[in-house]
């Protein structure tokens, strides 16, 4: 057993929290910085202007990119050789949460009660995925994930029948119908196949891929850059001011599902698209 | 596109019948901010008929709840929050007398209506850009419902403060009018 001392994984995370809040992945930042530069709509590009400003600041003065500093989403692959000296995994993490949100004067955005609403002070609970592989490695990847997106996403459980032309119709309508709330130039996460749970999942996973980086079966490859040409067709634009950019990519995770059942999810990521890793 | 409007709070008639959809606006003085929770709370007041925390008459109300101040900084990052959660409040406020909202994303048809009715108006502010916006912003005052946390009121004093004009007091409405420009698809 390989042993990793508690505070270690409570660094890692605090640092993680702190730091994607504030410097956003560079492919990201180049994508928009694309974008700009290829908007037609002066409104469009006077928005994309601002936003790069934005994350240009943000990164100079180490200050949130955004006031919504997000829920935490973590998901943690724990290898079956790691042992966490000095506590439990999970408290590790949730320590990491709240020191990163309070020393990094981040936003603290969760509430205790989702109908009696009371903030918990320190931003936990986070919401933690794990995943038990094989070694002797910590494999953390996290994303602070803002409201106003995450209002927009939707799942549903479709009909086989449906298809592959079913779902796209369907993605691209889910981003006709958010149009300006989530914060375009946007990231689509999609979930295809799994059941209930795993769809969302696995479209909350999707949007940890790099910008650009096309799912690795050119099926689904191809696929993605149909719905992105689609959406792009939209006219919603950057803050749905209008303009011919909507999102900058659309990533496909997929998962083997029950024959009578074809679950769809849709997660939509602002422009500020947040996160990071690291492996201990 | 067009320069820089330049306003002041509070507004009269006079300025709100001035601005247009698509106006670029710098807006200099007070603002307060509510979002979700004060929103609620408001409406609890006014129902009972009780007097608000904040006169409204004129003011502008941003959809915000700030990330903290760093020390020595006056806030933290404090861009606009989605609007249309607020959409069920507003048409009330505009009848008390407020003359603007600042915000992300559309308005339902009732607040477009209200906006007519009321001649007040709706900005947007580049959400996700709230670490641009807290530089306009030079003081910050708690005002009301400090147990809320990011969702208290606060008074906040802006400085040529960047939004662009999204619903006007004539029924424009920027979201449909500038997507139809762009749109290929049905």
């Amino acid at each position: 057993m390989r042993e990793i001392p508690f505070e270690d994984i409570v660094e890692a995370v605090k640092e993680m929290a702190i730091v994607s809040n504030s410097i956003l992945p560079p492919e990201m930042y180049d994508a928009l910085k694309k974008a700009y530069e290829e908007e037609e709509s002066p409104v469009g590009k006077e928005v994309l202007s601002q936003i790069l400003r934005n994350d240009e600041i943000a990164k100079e003065e180490m200050m949130p990119i955004c006031q919504d500093t997000g829920i935490a989403v973590l998901f943690v692959e724990v290898g079956e050789e790691v042992r966490v000296k000095g506590g439990s995994l999970k408290e590790a993490l949730t320590e990491g949460v709240r020191r990163g949100y309070i020393e990094g004067y981040l936003r603290k955005s969760v509430v205790k009660d989702p109908l009696r609403r009371v903030n918990t002070g320190d931003n936990t609970p986070a919401i933690i995925h794990f995943d038990i592989v094989p070694g002797d490695r910590l494999k953390i990847r996290f994303a602070p994930k803002g409201g106003g997106s995450e209002n927009m996403s939707v799942a549903r459980l479709f009909a086989p029948a449906v298809g592959r032309e079913g779902i796209i119709d369907f993605v691209v309508d889910t981003v006709d119908k958010a149009g300006g709330n989530p914060c375009p130039p946007i990231v689509i996460g999609v979930g295809i196949g799994g059941n209930f749970e795993m769809s969302a999942i696995i479209a909350k996973k999707a949007l940890l891929r790099k910008i650009g980086e096309r799912h690795r079966d050119p099926y689904y490859a191809e696929m993605e850059e149909e719905i992105l040409r689609r959406v792009n067709e939209l006219g919603i634009g950057p803050m749905g001011l209008g303009g011919k950019t909507t999102a900058l990519d659309v990533h496909i995770e997929t998962y083997p599902c029950h024959i009578a059942s074809l679950p769809v999810a849709v997660n939509i990521q602002c422009h500020a698209n947040r996160h990071m890793e690291k492996e201990l | 596109m067009s320069d820089y409007k330049r306003i002041e709070t509070p507004l009269t008639d006079e300025v709100v019948l001035d601005l247009r959809v698509g106006d670029r606006v710098l807006i200099t003085g007070y603002l307060y901010t509510a979002r979700d929770s004060a929103h609620k709370r408001l409406f609890e007041l006014i129902e009972k008929g009780e007097p608000l925390p904040i006169d409204i008459e004129g003011q502008i109300i941003y959809y915000v709840g700030p990330a903290p101040a760093k020390p020595g900084h006056v806030i933290g990052s404090a861009g606009p929050t989605t609007s249309y959660r607020m959409d069920k409040y507003t048409p009330k406020l505009h009848e008390l007398g407020l003359k603007g909202t600042i915000g992300k994303g559309q308005r339902g048809p009732e607040v477009r209506e209200a906006l007519k009715k009321y001649k007040a108006v709706y900005f947007v502010a580049v959400g996700g850009a709230g670490a641009l916006l807290a530089k306009s912003i030079k003081s910050v005052e708690p005002v009301a419902y400090e147990d809320l946390g990011p969702e208290s009121i606060k008074r906040l004093y802006v400085e040529e403060f960047p939004v662009i004009v999204a619903n006007d007091a004539y029924g424009g409405d920027i979201f449909e009018e500038e997507k139809k420009k762009y749109r290929k698809a049905k």
